[in-house]
């Protein structure tokens, strides 16, 4: 801005400065409000949820909520707390993550370094995978999963969840691999470089910044996924997003908030804790997995 | 190859070689042929016949489109679709472009106030949920909260309320994705050319009125991508309306994901289910395919 300007509006600036911080500071407590009424309700007991309010601070931090809800919360007939259903969602999450990125990864080098006559075409039959509601394969797959001899099984889930995910995987890395230089990958052709060894010595070391956005995108979508868990789990197999849900709304016996809260934060902490050590890798996933699909 | 290799072996190689790009592609079409398009038309024929508990092939006509129709839970899930459609996309635009046009006033911490913003991305909607059910309890939780700062009047039983149950769902769900909506448009108001503002300065125009004639105008694709993903949310929204409501009370916020749940999975109706999730691609297809279609053509005209 000129430095004339400036001075001449130096009063209506300032007023206007102010305003825009203010504003922005009342988004920024809104938008910090529930994880705030969260984490007070889960260290306050029972009886002062009862007799105070959602934002009162807690008269004193027990963390009973938190023991009850990791091991002793009833998730329908079962009461062993969502130990169980976290240690599940890890074990299939971490699995998915990494098959679902590799095959992405090996996608994306043939749609751009190894195109052929028609992969063009199976690009955007592939993306199509990307925006279908996935309502509409739940019921086949359902009965796949039955005939395959792995319904209700970690193995299950670590299925669907690649089959559905490598859209997203091959998606993100073709995206990468388009801008490197077509160049290097035809001078290492020229010198009888293979696939494999030009995936390996070209390929791979550009590659580490794509890895982390798809392996954080993925993470994200796996673990916080409820449709499929709902669907082709039960009981003790279920992730916690599905736990969760149950222990939230069992119908039975007193309703305890703190549980609840303490519940849902546990469920949440994983992402939670991968958005603040590495977010600007979770927005860069976000924008370009969704502008382009 | 070493030239040690024989020639049919080398030959061999070659054949290999220049199959290979397929045979790495070859898995991930194949899963996409069966997975996608062929579990497509198996949920397109089993929504033509009369699948109740089990699967039955024998087509029956269009059944079970007409009974689903003839649903009241149905409309009432495509009503609530409307209306929690139309003003999540709304809500989240405006709050999205007010944050980004705010934040793009050259603020002091403007990275950690976008991490605020944006952490909610980071959740399950299972979670936020959670969380907006408790807030929004009928008698601990706002309620009681404005009630005590001396509003004793004060009423807020939305979540119980069958008229007003999908606006809660509106509430928290724009709660999670307006910061994801900010972030796109701060994307593109970084990529403004600053010369065209500064002109306009010059010219003696107002900065109010430099943003609603020339910048939002040049953020048009933005507000498309912005659309075309919020849609699309909105169309598959599930998890929010489980935790939040469970659909009710009664199915007052149903959406059309939870009656194809309820239906296909939890009242064995199998072939009502398939014909809610067809209707459901149709929609996706219908609001997705038409945007994405001028998307492309503006981006092929310049």
């Amino acid at each position: 801005m000129a430095e004339h300007a400036e001075v001449r509006t130096a009063g209506p600036r300032l007023l206007g400065r102010a305003v825009i911080y203010a504003l922005l500071i009342l988004l920024a407590m809104y938008y910090l409000a529930p994880l705030f009424v969260m984490v007070s309700t889960s260290v306050k007991t029972l009886d002062e949820i009862r007799a105070g309010n959602l934002i009162a601070l807690p008269a004193e931090i027990t963390l009973s909520a938190w023991a009850k809800a990791w091991s002793s919360a009833c998730t329908g007939v079962d009461c062993s707390g969502l130990r169980g259903n976290f240690w599940n969602s890890v074990s299939f999450v971490v699995p998915a993550v990494l098959i679902s990125t590799l095959i992405g990864a090996f996608n994306g080098y043939v749609l751009t370094m190894w195109r052929f006559r028609g992969s063009d075409l199976l690009f955007t039959l592939l993306m199509i995978g990307c925006f279908i509601p996935f309502q509409v394969v739940l019921l086949p797959m359902a009965q796949t999963l039955g005939w395959l001899g792995i319904a209700n099984s970690t193995t299950g889930l670590v299925f669907v969840h690649v089959v559905y995910g490598l859209a997203f995987t091959t998606l993100f890395f073709r995206n990468f691999y388009v801008s490197v230089p077509q160049e290097m990958t035809k001078a290492a052709r020229i010198d009888g470089a293979g696939f494999f060894r030009i995936f390996w010595r070209i390929i791979l070391p550009l590659s580490p910044p794509i890895i982390t956005v798809t392996v954080i995108w993925q993470f994200t979508q796996i673990w916080n996924d409820f449709l499929f868990g709902v669907v082709f789990s039960s009981g003790e197999r279920q992730p916690i997003t599905v736990a969760l849900n149950n222990l939230v709304n069992t119908s039975t016996g007193v309703k305890e908030y703190n549980v609840d809260m303490a519940a849902a934060i546990i469920a949440a902490l994983p992402t939670l804790l991968v958005y603040v050590v590495a977010g600007k890798y979770f927005v860069r996933g976000l924008t370009a997995g969704s502008v382009k699909g | 190859m070493s030239s040690a290799a024989s020639p049919a072996f080398k030959r061999l190689g070659d054949v290999v070689e220049q199959a290979l790009p397929k045979l790495v592609l070859g898995p991930t079409l194949l899963a996409s042929l069966v997975f996608v398009y062929g579990f497509i038309l198996w949920t397109g024929w089993l929504s033509f016949t009369e699948s109740r508990m089990l699967p039955r092939y024998e087509l029956a006509g269009l059944v079970q489109y007409i009974s689903l129709f003839q649903n009241d839970r149905w409309w009432v899930a495509l009503t609530n679709l409307a209306v929690f459609g139309s003003l999540f996309i709304l809500v989240c635009l405006a709050v999205g472009l007010l944050m980004a046009v705010l934040l793009d006033q050259r603020i002091r911490a403007e990275g950690a106030l976008r991490s605020i913003y944006l952490y909610p991305m980071a959740l399950s909607f299972i979670v936020t949920g959670t969380a907006w059910k408790w807030i929004l309890n009928p008698s601990l939780g706002l309620e009681r909260l404005v009630q005590q700062m001396g509003f004793t009047d004060f009423t807020f039983d939305w979540l119980v309320n069958p008229d007003m149950s999908i606006y809660t769902v509106v509430i928290a769900g724009a709660w999670q994705s307006s910061g994801f909506v900010m972030a796109l448009f701060l994307a593109g108001l970084r990529g403004i050319d600053e010369s065209i503002i500064k002109a306009a300065q010059v010219d003696g125009a107002s900065m109010p009125r430099i943003y609603l004639s020339i910048v939002i105008p040049s953020l048009r694709p933005v507000f498309l991508s912005a659309i075309i993903i919020l849609a699309h949310i909105a169309i598959k929204s599930f998890d929010l309306v489980m935790a939040l409501t469970g659909g009710g009370p009664g199915f007052s916020s149903d959406l059309p994901a939870t009656f194809m749940y309820a239906f296909g999975f939890t009242r064995n109706q199998i072939g009502l289910g398939a014909a809610s999730a067809m209707m459901m691609l149709f929609t996706v297809a219908a609001v997705v395919v038409p945007l994405m279609y001028s998307e492309l053509r503006r981006q092929r005209h310049g």
